[in-house]
């Protein structure tokens, strides 16, 4: 396979950011793109396989910043939809409101609990389905019993005072029904059959909000909320509650080239103009010379572009095919969890549509 | 796995009884996410000489993609594409796994390099 004629090369790989606006965006993907001059564009699965790397650069409880070089911005871009949109999680969806005499209305006080992030992995629950009743396999109960008694001062109701209620609900449901089987378990609202702390999963971590100190209400003195919560598994499609990341993005990396040697003075000048340091000089024998030091820092802000011949001497880039993502969770799933359930959702995707094609 | 539907998903595929290279594969309950890549997989594809997709509405969750093949069934063709491109999010979902078992054996490593750091000997047998 041929290679490039350098101009061409640097068209196909690197987007120009120039002083006005980058060029070149777009990704040549046609494979007969470049059959005039006999090089293959397509991008079989062999080439694929081995030019595909991935270089973890910061992994913590919350968040990770990894590099993918060799993909496509088509692919990182569906990987950071389906990251952002349609991976499942558990969210307040219900709430059944027993005695709320706070200032917070119902509404916004059933809305607040909706945004509770809530630290368990979804894909222990099964989603709930239209007509189905609520049991121990998609629903989590959690109850919220606050009371402010009078002539204590004000209290702030935060997100720990939610309480998991692993055996379901506790609230009675009215049967007009008197001749039912008097069974020893009145009805409520949940059908759970068994408990939730049966499930090795959660004996070693309680279902309670991934973060204890988010403020839900304020009571007065007097006033008191007594309400049940029922968490269930959602996308962030029907609503942003059940959002898994924070967020999730992606920048290209950036590339600085010196065009031309730049020495002395004009080296001074480079190193103070750029925001973020990204210049050094180096001591030569004869004078000093500026090199580039951190090119993955650059916000690409162009100072060092601006003013006069300066486009000359510097050339700002971005390479098309490595790209720098950032995923913040929300606390459900560890954020390498969830991108691999994001590149398992794209694979399902594909999986039904190759079915419905069949 | 349990998945949750929104709504009933079918492909139709527009194109003629005679002529099945060009075709047009309407999805429901589709967006950019699957679109864009399907289209992506395909340029790449040497037998596919023009695709595209577009959204008729943005308020209907619809998506149709355009395929015209140098004459194999488009609909092979599309199905090929999506074969690849599973087989490309498998090899992503290998390398990327490994890539982070890697970074957290190498922070166990410097952990342990910064715990030990009175007793000599080299212990850095998994160097990255």
């Amino acid at each position: 396979m041929g290679q490039l004629p350098p101009h061409l090369e640097l068209q196909r790989s690197r987007v120009s950011c120039n002083k006005d606006a980058p060029i070149h965006t777009e990704s040549i993907q046609y494979s007969g793109a470049y059959a005039s001059m006999g090089i293959d564009n397509s991008s079989r699965l062999d080439r694929f396989s081995n030019n595909f790397r991935v270089e973890v650069v910061r992994l913590n409880e919350d968040d990770m910043e990894f590099d993918m070089i060799g993909i496509d911005a088509a692919i990182a871009n569906s990987f950071r939809r389906i990251l952002i949109a349609e991976l499942p999680t558990m969210a307040i969806e219900k709430v059944l409101i027993a005695n709320n005499t706070s200032i917070i209305q119902d509404e916004v006080l059933a809305h607040r609990l909706g945004l509770v992030p809530i630290r368990v992995d979804p894909r222990l629950f099964l989603a709930i389905v239209e007509n189905d009743q609520p049991n121990e396999k998609n629903t989590i109960v959690f109850k919220l019993h606050v009371q402010c008694k009078r002539g204590s001062p004000r209290i702030t109701v935060k997100s720990d005072a939610l309480k998991w209620l692993p055996n379901g609900s506790e609230l009675v449901k009215e049967t007009r029904n008197a001749t039912s089987d008097s069974s020893s378990k009145p009805e409520t609202y949940t059908y759970f059959c068994c408990s939730q702390e049966t499930i090795p999963e959660f004996v070693k971590n309680p279902i309670i909000p991934k973060y204890p100190d988010i403020i839900i209400a304020k009571l007065g003195p007097g006033q008191e909320i007594e309400l049940e919560a029922y968490a269930v598994k959602g996308i962030r499609k029907t609503h942003a509650k059940w959002s898994p990341v924070a967020t999730a993005w992606y920048r290209m990396l950036p590339e600085v080239v010196l065009l031309e040697d730049i020495e002395d003075d004009l080296a001074e000048e480079l190193k103070s103009k750029c925001p973020v340091n990204l210049f050094d000089i180096e001591d030569l024998g004869k004078g000093r010379r500026a090199t580039v030091a951190r090119p993955r820092a650059c916000t690409l802000c162009r100072e060092c572009i601006r003013g006069d011949d300066w486009e000359k001497r510097v050339a700002l880039h971005r390479v098309k095919d490595h790209f720098i993502f950032t995923i913040e969770s929300t606390g459900a799933l560890p954020p390498e969890v969830l991108f691999t359930e994001a590149v398992k959702i794209l694979e399902d995707k594909c999986e039904r549509m190759i079915t419905e094609l069949s | 796995m349990a998945f949750l539907e929104i709504g009933l998903k079918e492909t139709i595929e527009h194109g003629s009884f005679t002529d099945n290279s060009p075709a047009t594969f309407s999805l429901t309950d589709e967006d950019h996410t699957i679109a864009n890549v399907v289209r992506f997989t395909l340029n790449q594809d040497p037998r596919v000489t023009f695709c595209g997709y577009s959204i008729p509405h943005p308020l209907e969750a619809r998506v149709n993609i355009i395929v015209q093949t140098t004459g194999d069934p488009a609909r092979e063709v599309l199905k090929d594409a999506c074969q690849n491109l599973m087989l490309m999010c498998r090899h992503v979902r290998c390398t990327f796994d490994k890539a982070v078992e890697d970074f957290k054996a190498s922070n166990v490593v410097k952990a342990m390099k910064i715990d030990s750091q009175d007793s000599s000997g080299d212990d850095s047998e998994e160097s990255e």
